[in-house]
Parts: C-alpha cells; structure tokens; sequence
C-alpha cells in the first residue's frame, strides 16, 4: 500500500492540498469531475492487483539488484557467445557521457534545446561514415535485421523489383526479422527472400549460383562481410558489380569493428550498407544494447528512400556558425503518416552517443588495433581449439572475430558440452546444430579483444577435461 | 507574480570532433596480441583483397579531450532539465535507482544466448512485469521485443497477419481501419505490413463518427488501430460500440494505449473489448526515451492471439523462468532477442515505486493538473484551445492553437518554441501532422510537474506572447540566450548542401568555400 | 514580390438585401434601393489594417479611388495608386483595374465568386487571394477571414518561405440570372494559383514538401488498375479527377468531363447527353474530385454529369480522388451533393471511400448541399 499520508518523490503535486488548490482553481467540486469525458460504464471493474508497493529507494533497490544477482554474467564467467550481440570492452569514458541525464532523458528535444545532442549524433554519422566510406549515415534503427529489412524495402522502391538473395548461411535471428519486414507472400508488395548456396569449402557466396539467380526480378543481393558465420567475403566486390549488372542494388551487412583492418565497403561497390552499433561502446544488455545503422552514397535515389533521421549540418542565422538539425523530415512517419517510407518512432539514438564517443577514443590508430587484435586471438583460438581431440574448425583461417567450432568427433552435443563448461565457469559458443546448415554439431565461437591468450588457453584445457 | 527564469545556455563554440586533435594522440589503446598469438597465427591476416589500405578519417584526441568534448555537448543540451510539458510524450522522473541498478553487470554483461538456468534474475522481472501490465490492460500475455510504440504497432500489424493467414483469410483481410487523429505510426506500420489504409475524419465532435466506422469495416478489414484520448485531450465515448462494430465484422482490435497517463489504473482495455494494447515504457512507465530510444513498446494480447506473438516469450515453467522459442504459429520476429530489457527493469521499477495507489493517483493529478493548465492557458490573448465548442475538461493533454496571435504577430507556433529555449524551458511539442488546428501546439502537465512549474511554464508563455506583439523580429529570430542561434533550414531540402556527415560537408561545403577563396 | 488589390464595392450587397449576388448594374441598383449597404471596401480595410499592423510601409499596389484606395487612408502603407477607368458597376471595372495595374504575383481582392472570375480572367499567371465578402463563395481562392487574409499578405512580403503554392483551385461561379430564377447552375470557369499557409513541422525548419501530385498521381494509377472492362468511366472536371485521365496516357480536359471505356479514351469536353449516349447499356462509374474548402462533390462545376448518369452510377459507382490535406481543411467533414434532383442528393448520403494515395483510403460522408 501507497502510504497516503506521505507525498510521493516523483510526484509534487501529491503533497498535501495540491490537488485541492487546482481543483478550486478550475472550479471542479472532485477529481471525478475532470473525467467527466469517460461514460461511468467505462470505468474498469476489476480492481488493479499488483505487487506491494516498494516506498522507498531503499526497498526498491534491495528488490532490483537482489533479483538481479540470480543472473550468472560475462564478466564473471568465460564467455564465447557472440551472434548478434558481442562482448567487446566499453570505454569508461563511453558509460559517462550515455549516463548524462541530459541525455538519458525523458525528452524529445529539439534543434534549438538541445543542440549538444544534434551535434553527438552528428558526429557518430560522420566517423562511421569515415569508417565505411560513406558521405550519408542514418541515425540506428532498433536493430541490424531491422536495418537490413528497412535496405531491402529501399532497394525494392528504388527498383521496383520485388526479390532479394541472402546467404544460406545467414543468421536465423536476423532473417526471421528479414521475413517479417519482406512480408508473407500473401501481401501484394511482398518481397522474395531468395537463398543463394554457399561454396561448402569456404562459407563463401557460391557466385556461380548467385549468377543464375540474378535475375531481371532482383532488387538487391545482401552479402554479410564477414558474415554470420565469422567468414571473410572476399569476393565482395564481385558480388557487387554482378549485382550492378543485373540492375540490382548492392545492400552490404559489416561489423564496424571490423573496418580498422577491413576494407571500407564504400570502396568495394556497396550500395546500401548495415551493420550493428552495439561493438561501438555498448554493453549487451541481454540484447537490449542492439541497434543498427544504415549508410549509402549521398545521392538522391538513396537519401530520398531512408525511413527516418539522417542529421545535417547547416549554417545559424550567426554568419560562420554550423547547427544541425534533420534534413528530408517528411519522408519518415511523422512527417506524412503512411506516405512515409516505412515508419520510425523511438529507436536506438542513444547508442549514437556512445558511438560517436567510442570512436573518437579509438580514432584510425585504435581501430587498426582493435582489428588486428581481435582477429588474431579468434585464429589463435580457432587453431588452438583445432588441436583438441575431436574439435574441428570449420573454415579455418577464413574468419575476423567468430568461427564454427565441430564436436561432431567428440561424441558430444554442443548442448552437452556447453553444459559441461558452464559448470566450469564457461559459456561456450553459440549451439548452432538445429540450424539448417548441414555442419551437424557445431558451436559458433566469438573471440574479441577481452578475451586474452590465457583466455584462449583456459577454454583450451577445459574442453581437453570435459571431452575426455 | 510568476517567476521568469533568467537563462543562458551553456555557450562552447565546440567544434565538430572531426576538426579536433592532432596526428597521431590516442584515445585508447588496444594491448599488442601476446607473442604466442603473433607466432602461432602470424601477422596480416585479412586476405589482400579484403585488408584496408587506407586509414579512416577520424579524429586522434587524447581521452580527457573525448570527455571534455562531449561533456560539452551535454552542456550544451537542455534535456528537460528546465521545465517541459511535451505533449505526447508524458514527461517523467527517470529513476537513477534503476539506471544504475541495470549498469549492473549482473544486467549490462549478460548475453541474451546465455543458458536460461544463468538468465534467472532478469527472466523473473521481465515476468513479474507481465504480470503488472496484465493487471493494467486485461491482456493474457505481453513482450517486449518492440523497440518502441511504433514497433509495437508494428508487431500487431505482423500478428495479425500470422492470424490471418492462420486462417487463410490473409488475401482478404487486406484492410486496417484508423482515425485522423491516431498516432501517424498506425497508418505508417500498418501501410509498411502491406495493408490498406483507411483512415477515419474527424468529427465536429472531435472524434470520428460510429456512422464511419460502420460504413468502413467489412469482411477485408483485418484490424482496427485507435487510441483514446486522442491528442487533443478528447476521450471517445464510443469506443465500447467501436469494438463491438468492428468484432462484428471480424476485425481484430488494437488498443494503442499511447496515451496511457490519464487513464492509467482507470480502464482496462480488456475490458473494453480489445484484442491487444500497447503500452510505451519509455514513457508512462518511467523508462527515458534518451532522446530518441533504446525505447520499449510492450505489447500485450489475449490468449486467442498469443500464438501469433513473436518470440521469445518468458514463461514461468514450475519454479523456472524459460524462453519459450517453440511457437510454431509465431509471426516471426519483429527484431532480435528480446527487448531493450534494461528499459524493461526500469520500466518494472517504476511500477514497483508507484504501486496500484501511486499510479492510481499519477492519472488523477496529470488529468488535474492538465485542467489546471488549461485553465491558465485560456487566459492568455491570442491563444485558442482546439475545438472550442467542447466544454469537457480535456485529459492528460490538450492541443492548443497559436492561430489567432500568428495572424494578429506573424510569429508561428516554431518562433514561439525557439523562443521558450531561451528560458531554459524545453520547446513543446506542436502535433503530428496533418496539422489539424493552425500553429498547433500540444503541452501535458503530466504528474511529475509541481503547480508551481506549471505557472512558470505559463508565465513564460505569456511573456513570449506578449513578446510576439512587442517585437516579433526578435522572437522570429530566436533562440538569443541559446548554445546556436537559429538553424536554417534552407539546407535540410537540398540535395546540394544537406551533409549528413562531415565527408559530404567537406566535399560539398568546404570544398566549395575553398574553390571560392572563401575562408 | 508584387502584390496588387482590388475591391469590388458592390460585392456582398446583394446578399444583404436578400438577392442572390449583385452581378450587372441592374441588381445592383436594385441592391441599392432595398437599402443595402457596401461591405467589400470594409473588409478590405480589415485585411489592409493587419497588412499594415505586421508590416508597416508595406508596399502595395491599389486601384484608384472605391476600387481600393479609399479603404487604405490613413494606413501606414506604401501605397501605388493606379488610376481605374470610371466605375460602372460591371465586371468591366475589376478587369479594366487589374489589366491597369500591370504584371502582378499576387492579386488580393475584396469580392466574391464574381469577382474571383473577373479577376481570373485577367490574373495572367498572377495568384489569387480572396477576401471574403461575397455571398457566393463557391471558389477554392478564399482565405478564411479578412484578417487572415492580411496576415498571409504580411506572410508574403516577411516570411515568404512560409507560403506554398497550390495549383488548381477551383474558380467556381454561379450564372446568376438563373439562380435568381430559381436554377443553380454554378459552373467551374478556370484553376486558379493560391498561396496557402505552410505547416512549419515540429522536427525541421524546412517546411513540407508538397507532394499532392504525388499522392494523387499514386492514387489513380490504383484506380487504373482497378478499372472493369465494358464499364464507362466518366470523369469530372478538376485536377484531381484529372490525375486518372494522365495515369491512363491520356490528356485530362482541365474544366470538362471525359469518358473512358476499357481505358481509352471515348469522349472528351462531353456534355450530358453525349455521356447518357455512351452509358446506354453499360455500367457507369464517375471519377470525381472535391472542391476546396467547401467539399462539393456534385452540382458545383460539374453539371455536365446530370443525374441520370449519377443515378445510374450510384453511391458506389463514385470513385474520389482528393488529398489528406484537402480533406482535412474542408470546412467540415462533408462532401456535398446538389445534383438537381433532391431524391437522388438524398440517395447518395452515406459514406464514401476517398482514394488519398497508393492503398489509402478516407471514409467521407456525403451530405446533400
């Protein structure tokens, strides 16, 4: 029970009287007088029956870190679980800046408020587009899948063409979104997700197969690079100038932590790219940290096609001064409900933020590191995990941060063997045996900059202990 | 007498990073691999065709300068902590107790593909706060994957087409049914899930005619998307006959319980005959929306629709708490995993504070507190309250028009906000379009907002107004006392000098300058 | 920008006095007689006192004397008087002043329907704002009061990026012999370029983009699409009903009426019987736009369509074409109906679906006039 004698911290006008003097104010005799609009047999009849009410901070926080500490963690444990989201290091810095409660706000805000804002996401725009070789970077849409979804539908209104090809091997999570967004095929404007087949050697794009499904229905091929699977596609640029040929859009997925050692997509005919911003600063937060970007060449037929903020600097009214604030406001919902290309609403702004932060720390020289730091403990990982009895690696030598681990020798589910290592303190990589794929018991495994040489080592030895 | 408050931004002359530091400072460094890693796997390792050449364009700033950058730019943004009434938006006290309790790594390092047995403490609340929104709504199930109101709007589009083409009726229910005055994210999902839009007039009631709707749904509807109170603070009375009219044509019902604040504890939409709602946790349940997400939009069905819903849905299995993946009926998903849960935990937080009475008492004040608004607002020439010929008192919000002082001042209703930044007072929102009343602003008195804040808010308004009459220039010309002055907003419609990012700025606008011996 | 304005003196007396507009010398004398009283040349002043309130020394380009002049004395403006040949009392005088005030952007008058054609007639490209004095006003050129009248002429000269264009509204006018007989018979006798206030949006500066081509341009390919073979399609006058002729090839009759059968084009500019002619032994649909602001839907500027044909299509054999915006801004939210015959105005009340864009639709309910 609310105490009724005592106001409540977040509510002023629950102190004593309050509500009285606004009452007198407006010259209504009851609070019930100023519901008037709602018919009497609207009011709902079943009494509310929530939990007790936590009064103060005191017992509210007991509650929330109480439950909270039933949750086993990745700092705590060893953990090997990437798809999607990925355990990378959040600069301190980062943290701070996303926790200014002039950001972490209620608000809307608006250009001329909360200018420091505009100039963040401004900012986060322009290093990933330094990074992508990109001149138009759109601020993130809820997730990576999402942004992908949201590419196709701009490929299927630049081309009118209502086909897109994706990798067999692409991730279930980001597909089922994919689907979602391409609609059933019931709907008039549904879009087809062809499969293009992999070279079974590589985990590569087979391009021959992707060659006889290019067709003149074919609005974008999406290659991810690397993709799902940790693969490096090499052929990158190939794809794309087959899909120009075909009339078809080019629609790129990369890891931006990726781009310090990558090739910048912008430099390898992309057209359309996405890529996720929860590695640039973000925590997991068990999936809540996701969000994803969108980015193309500064032409019209792109820009004219995105569905929600892309942020420009503009000149003040005070000559030499810049601003910001969103250019082409009327193609996302709010300009023009329905008219709108596709919607947005709330998204993922705040990890604009921590992006913009998280790059300007790591700056060209940061991320070289980071990429070579990464991909070196995944192939070192890979070729140690190799030399466990029973354990293979897919394609070894082919990937950047993730790779697919085989336990088919061992006699083992990945289930089991997962099993087996979180008692001993590790989670083990992603199980992927009941996804159609055809590698029988494998594991995806992430490896990143956190993870250190005596990381690698312990994971090593305890598989050793729990396979024998 | 209303105290004004005297205000000045925060004023850096920040540059933009891009312009900032020196070749070769670091802001963090990345430990070299160990020397077992170079010599097991050996150095470049991205094959040639793939490995970068040149070196991105980013800025090389020392640590402190990032931090001192962007402490900056938070200086330099107001962020509510003025005062804001931003209709639609339901300003809120964003509890610090559940920021830092979900900065946790107990919450912030956990993995959503982590073995549920690991997942325990984060699956019990996310289940106990179905439960609290259940009791709210009325509805047997909710999720949270939605990444905001719209994308909950959005996951009712997708379940209901999985329900109708369950049925295989999903040729034929081709149709959404909605009003003018629904939040544009209804047409906008609905139109992007590949149904037809009909949308609903208002009428000189303020709300869309029953006749409309009657005359609208038929055996192609495949759902109806309304909220109520709409914007303009009126509350449809109707809305039981709505459901009943559209039941009787088949059509699903989605509640967008958007505006959620003035009725919370009040009605159930359950009750009411609903299908499914929607709740925005970024904002009636006291989660920050940060500007613009990570939001929240939990959605919330009966039982004859939960199979549709995307997944995963946490259960409780015993004393377990379980991902339930197996839903072979499931729309598919609206995003990956399962939600900006950090906002779910505040969101559940914020519940736990309030408790039945609390937010029992929050829809009573923001409700009061609004009239109280209205009250004061009346009495400042120049203003106009939409729909005049309506004498109920509004809810939770109410939509104002600043017609008759744009015509009598030419200052518009964007003047007028720009202006107010220069009070430290956050610019209101105006509407979503179409703009129904001219030089339309929507202010919410909400529950957070002491008596006292709502005069000075006021006071500020009528300050402006009279501004508007004394100087119009200077309020067109406004902000004065902010960070910038005034954007121009030439550029946002120019595909010659929008820059998205300072690649295109350089190339377009610098560049150009350059060419002109411009400095 | 060069603003020019026109009164029409006699405007408005006719409904004082209980006739029906005041075209020709004739009615206007007998307006006199009953005792009427000039309120044109007050209106104007209403709208002229804002102009000069916002914009003070606001330059203007007036007519001579009753025409115009007369209602700015002692106004703080800068005044261009342009001498006007004698009033008459006729259309004669608001054409003779707007040809002798030379090339104009904007034409603000103080009249009504009559005015607004005579001053079309002769606008050469200019925009048309209308004052509102007249009884009849029919015509999509009016702004809603004398005042805001004023204030988009101070729009014009301070703010000019807050005003957008539209093409196309409606300059509707009655054949005022015949009303006074007891006939309606409004006609649409041109388009005409408006100024409209521009909805600055909440997020951007910029204001919108005017995309009413493009949504109706959406919405008749659908209906294109849609169209039955062996059906006649007729369709009305305007640019939004226009808007189906272009989306099937063809070149849309800005102010008649078209007929197409299994999307060719069967008759152009057609008259009544021309249509009964085709229709015989056929389904009929017609394809008709809404006139702004006051929503008729049939019996203004459509006549050509008489009620047989309307009766033979049938609430449901009506396809509408009209924007959101226009929708929105109607006077109230109706569409009216005066087809000459009240059983049938009675028989098409009920709701209607508005095509607004590819796959949106409003429901609109029509009323008879």
């Amino acid at each position: 029970m609310t105490d009724t004698t005592r106001a409540h911290p977040w509510m002023a006008n629950s102190a004593p009287g309050a509500i009285q003097a606004m009452l007198d104010e407006i010259g209504a005799a009851s609070v019930a007088d100023v519901f008037e609009q709602i018919p009497q047999d609207h009011f709902r009849t079943t009494p509310l029956d929530l939990p007790p009410t936590l009064s103060s901070e005191i017992e509210l926080k007991r509650d929330l870190v109480s439950k909270l500490k039933k949750n086993s963690d990745c700092e705590t444990n060893l953990s090997f679980l990437g798809a999607g989201v990925w355990q990378h290091h959040v600069p301190a810095i980062v943290d701070e800046i996303v926790g200014r409660t002039e950001f972490a706000t209620n608000v809307w805000g608006s250009y001329q408020s909360d200018h420091g804002r505009n100039q963040a996401w401004f900012e986060f725009s322009s290093q990933l587009g330094a990074l992508l070789n990109l001149d138009v970077v759109q601020l993130p849409v809820y997730s990576w899948g999402c942004a992908i979804g949201h590419a196709m539908r701009m490929a299927q209104r630049i081309t009118g063409r209502s086909k897109v090809i994706v990798s067999q091997l692409s991730d279930p999570e980001r597909l089922s979104v994919i689907r979602t967004y391409c609609q059933p095929s019931a709907m008039e404007s549904h879009i087809e997700v062809v499969m293009v087949a992999v070279d079974p050697t590589t985990g590569r794009i087979d391009i021959n197969d992707m060659k006889s499904k290019l067709d003149g229905d074919v609005a974008a091929v999406y290659v991810e690079n690397p993709a799902y699977l940790g693969t490096i596609e090499t052929e990158a640029a190939e794809i794309a100038r087959l899909a120009r040929a075909a009339g078809a859009e080019t629609i790129v997925g990369v890891d931006p932590v990726s781009l310090g050692v990558m090739t910048a997509p912008g430099d390898y005919g992309a057209d359309i790219v996405t890529g996720p911003v929860q590695p640039l600063g973000v925590h997991m937060q068990c999936g809540g940290g996701v969000g994803g970007f969108i980015a193309s060449r500064d032409e019209e037929k792109y820009v004219l096609e995105y569905n929600g903020f892309l942020v420009s600097i503009v000149e003040t009214l005070e000559p030499g001064q810049v601003g910001f604030g969103l250019a082409c406001p009327h193609q996302n919902s709010y300009g023009s409900r329905e008219h709108g290309k596709d919607w947005t609403g709330n998204s993922t702004y705040l990890w604009a933020i921590a992006g913009a932060v998280y790059m300007s720390l790591l700056g060209p020289e940061g991320f070289r590191e980071l990429g070579n730091l990464i991909v070196s403990r995944a192939r070192y990982a890979a070729k140690c995990l190799s030399e466990v009895p029973g354990v293979k690696i897919v394609w070894p030598d082919t990937t950047f941060k993730e790779f697919v681990v085989n336990f088919d020798d061992t006699g083992k589910t990945v289930a089991e063997v997962n099993d087996l290592l979180r008692a001993r303190g590790i989670f083990g990589g992603k199980d992927i045996s009941g996804e159609d794929n055809a590698l029988g018991q494998s594991a995806l495994y992430c490896v990143t900059e956190v993870h250190t040489a005596a990381d690698i080592r312990t994971l090593c030895a305890t598989l050793k202990e729990v396979l024998s | 007498m209303t105290r004004i408050p005297e205000f000045r931004a925060a004023k850096w002359n920040e540059p933009v990073v891009m312009e900032m530091g020196r070749p070769g400072a670091r802001g963090q460094l990345f430990p070299a691999p160990e020397e077992e890693v170079t010599q097991a796997v050996g150095t470049n390792l991205i094959p040639g065709a793939m490995a970068r050449k040149d070196s991105a364009k980013l800025p090389e700033i020392t640590e402190f300068e990032a931090q001192r950058h962007y402490l900056h730019l938070s200086q330099m943004t107001l962020g509510m902590m003025g005062i804001s009434l931003f209709g639609t938006c339901t300003m809120k006290y964003n509890s610090k107790t559940a920021e830092y309790a979900t900065l946790r790594p107990e919450l912030a390092e956990v993995h959503p593909y982590q073995h549920p047995d690991t997942l325990q403490g984060v699956l019990e609340i996310i289940h106990d706060f179905d439960g609290i929104l259940r009791s709210l709504s009325g509805m047997d199930q909710f999720i949270f994957q939605a990444g905001g109101g719209a994308d909950a709007a959005y996951t009712m589009t997708a379940v209901a087409r999985a329900y109708w083409q369950d049925r295989g009726m999903l040729g034929q229910r081709t149709e959404m049914v909605t009003s003018m005055q629904a939040h544009p994210c209804n047409p906008a999902t609905a139109a992007a899930a590949g149904f037809k839009v009909v949308n609903l007039p208002l009428e000189e009631n303020g709300y869309p005619s029953l006749d409309a709707l009657k005359a609208a749904v038929s055996e192609k509807t495949a759902l109806i998307m309304i909220n109520n109170p709409d914007d303009m603070g009126i509350y449809n009375p109707e809305i039981k006959e709505w459901v009943k009219v559209a039941k009787e044509a088949g059509a699903l019902c989605f509640y967008d319980h958007a505006n959620f604040n003035g009725v919370m504890g009040k009605l159930s939409a359950r009750e009411l005959g609903f299908d499914a709602c929607m709740f925005m946790l970024h904002k009636t349940f006291g989660a920050p929306k940060a500007g613009g997400g990570p939001a929240v939009g939990a959605y919330g069905c009966t039982d004859a629709l939960a199979p549709y819903l995307p997944c995963p849905v946490v259960v409780k299995d015993g004393d377990r708490y379980v991902l339930d993946e197996d839903r072979p009926k499931s729309a598919g998903k609206v995003r990956e995993f399962w939600g900006n849960i950090p906002q779910v935990v505040k969101a559940y937080a914020w519940s736990r504070a309030m408790g039945a009475d609390g937010i029992n008492l929050a829809s009573d004040i923001s409700v009061v507190a609004n009239n109280y608004m209205d009250k004061k607002l009346a009495e400042i020439p120049g203003l106009e309250i939409s729909n005049p010929s309506i004498n109920a008192h509004r809810m939770e919000m109410t939509r104002w028009s600043l017609g008759p002082l744009t015509e009598e001042t030419g200052v518009s209703t964007v003047d007028f906000a720009n202006r107010m930044a220069d009070y430290g007072i956050d610019p209101y929102w105006m509407s979503h379009e179409p703009w129904i009343v001219a030089e339309p602003f929507t202010p919410e008195a909400g529950e957070l907002w002491s008596k006292e804040d709502i005069d000075t808010w006021i006071g500020v308004i009528a300050q402006i107004a009279e501004e508007a009459r004394i100087d119009p220039e200077m309020v067109k010309t406004a902000p004065h006392n902010q960070a910038i002055a005034q954007v121009k907003g030439d550029a946002f419609e120019d595909p010659a000098k929008w820059a998205m990012t300072w690649r295109a700025y350089q190339r377009k606008i610098l560049g150009e300058n350059k060419a002109k011996g411009v400095a | 920008m060069r603003i020019g304005l026109i009164v029409n003196p006699f405007a408005g007396l006719g409904g004082a006095v209980g006739l029906k507009g005041t075209d020709g010398p004739d009615t206007v004398a007998e307006a006199m007689r009953r005792g009427a009283q000039a309120k044109a040349g007050a209106r104007a002043r209403l709208a002229l006192t804002r102009l000069a309130d916002r914009v003070p020394g606001a330059a203007i380009t007036l007519a001579a004397g009753a025409l115009g002049q007369n209602w700015a004395a002692d106004l703080d403006l800068d005044a261009t008087i342009i001498a006007s040949p004698t009033v008459t009392g006729t259309a004669r005088d608001t054409k003779e002043a707007v040809r002798a005030m030379g090339p104009l952007d904007v034409i603000a008058f103080a009249g009504g329907d009559g005015t607004a054609r005579d001053v079309a007639s002769v606008a050469n490209g200019a925009a048309l704002l209308g004052i509102p004095c007249g009884v009849k006003m029919h015509s999509g050129v009016f702004a809603v009061s004398p005042h805001s009248a004023g204030a988009m002429l101070a729009d014009l000269m301070t703010s000019p990026d807050r005003v957008s264009w539209l093409d196309g509204a409606e300059v509707m006018d009655i054949d005022e012999a015949a009303l006074r007989n007891g006939i309606l018979a409004p006609r649409l006798y041109g388009l005409a370029r408006i100024p409209v206030s521009r909805n600055l949006m909440q997020a951007a500066k910029g204001g919108p983009r005017q995309d009413a081509a493009s949504a109706l341009s959406s919405a008749a390919q659908g209906i294109v699409a849609d169209m039955d073979e062996q059906t006649l399609y007729i369709i009305g006058p305007g640019t939004s009903a226009g808007a189906v002729m272009t989306a099937a090839g063809h070149t849309a009759t800005p102010l008649g009426v078209d007929a197409m059968l299994n999307r060719a084009l069967v008759a152009q500019d057609a008259d009544d019987a021309t249509l009964k002619g085709l229709a015989e032994g056929r389904d009929v649909r017609v394809i008709l736009g809404v006139t702004g602001q006051q929503g008729f839907l049939l019996g203004r500027g459509n006549q050509q369509i008489g009620p047989a044909l309307i009766a033979k299509a049938g609430r449901n054999g009506l396809i509408i074409l009209a924007t959101e915006d226009k929708l929105s801004a109607l006077a109230r939210p109706r569409l009216l109906v005066d087809t000459g015959d009240p059983d049938l105005d009675a028989e098409l009340e009920g709701f209607v679906r508005v095509s607004t864009g590819a796959n949106r639709e409003m429901m609109m309910r029509i009323a008879s006039g």
